[in-house]
């Protein structure tokens, strides 16, 4: 009776050391912070890049029914890939605004970077140590961010964004 | 006078840098705790990345306004998820990963006194 005690001990122990190697096979190890759509954006204050006067803070956000929050720089490539598609989506729709916040940039570079493909933004903050790009739990750019007027994130682009990104975002706006 | 001109000279010679040293300790405690996202297995303190250089600035921010520890975790668990405290708070979500530890400690413990108090009873035969 001792004996079989023990082993169903051990056989349970077994058991459930092999289910939860099993579950953490299964679960996804990448990092991301898509766990933040549905949370509310929390109280920010942006200034202009070329006026230290001009703020803006989550007031603007509740302005507009959409609003999308890219952080760029004009050191990163991948912030070029996806100029296109923010122009178009500034061009296109009326019920988006797009505030451009400029991550550890210079000014001067920011402003060439934006003549030279264009500037889709209503409005461009300046980020220059970084520190506001945490608030938005941002860990690496280009990262946008699509919030409504009652400051819920409704989604999250890590990395550049791209056609597919570009529809879906097309699509929560209509 | 001059017993408060031999303070002043003790307060800033011993006191100040006790003082910040205590500050030190204790951001570095707070580095240590957090993970370096976009780094390989690093945390913040052991990092140079651009990210690590951001969170120091915005931890050295939020103890100079006089938050806790705790709370400045709490304040980068709403931005970033548990992932980026190496040491997890409880909660129902990872209650098992709390207890596991204690768990296994007590039924290893059983299983070996059972085994032990066996092999007894074999040789007491």
């Amino acid at each position: 009776m001792k004996i079989n005690i023990l082993k169903i001990i051990i056989f349970s122990f077994v058991i459930f050391s092999l289910s939860v190697f099993w579950l953490g096979l299964k679960i996804d190890n990448n990092y991301d912070t898509k766990s933040l759509i549905g949370s509310k954006i929390s109280n920010f204050q942006l200034t202009e890049i070329n006026n230290n006067n001009q703020h803006i803070s989550n007031e603007y956000l509740k302005k507009n029914k959409y609003t999308l929050i890219n952080f760029f720089a004009s050191w990163c490539a991948p912030c070029r890939a996806e100029h296109r598609y923010l122009l178009s989506l500034s061009s296109k729709n009326k019920k988006i605004k797009i505030i451009g916040i400029n991550f550890k940039d210079k000014k001067i570079n920011a402003n060439n970077f934006l003549k030279e493909l264009g500037n889709p933004y209503d409005f461009v903050g300046q980020d220059t140590d970084g520190k506001i790009s945490i608030s938005f739990g941002i860990y690496g750019i280009p990262e946008s961010i699509l919030v409504n007027n009652e400051l819920t994130v409704i989604k999250k682009i890590i990395g550049p964004i791209d056609q597919t990104q570009f529809d879906d975002v097309l699509k929560i706006i209509q | 006078m001059k017993k408060k001109f031999i303070f002043f000279i003790f307060y800033f010679l011993f006191l100040v840098p006790l003082n910040s040293n205590d500050n030190k300790t204790e951001l570095l405690e707070i580095y240590k705790n957090l993970r370096c996202l976009v780094c390989q297995g690093q945390s913040i303190a052991d990092s140079n990345s651009d990210f690590a250089a951001t969170v120091k600035l915005v931890v050295q921010d939020q103890i100079k306004e006089g938050k806790t520890k705790d709370e400045v975790y709490t304040f980068l668990i709403s931005k970033y998820g548990e992932w980026i405290v190496y040491q997890p708070t409880f909660s129902k979500g990872n209650l098992l990963l709390w207890i596991m530890p204690y768990f296994i400690f007590i039924v290893g413990g059983l299983i070996i006194f059972l085994i032990i108090r066996k092999s007894k009873s074999i040789k007491a035969n």
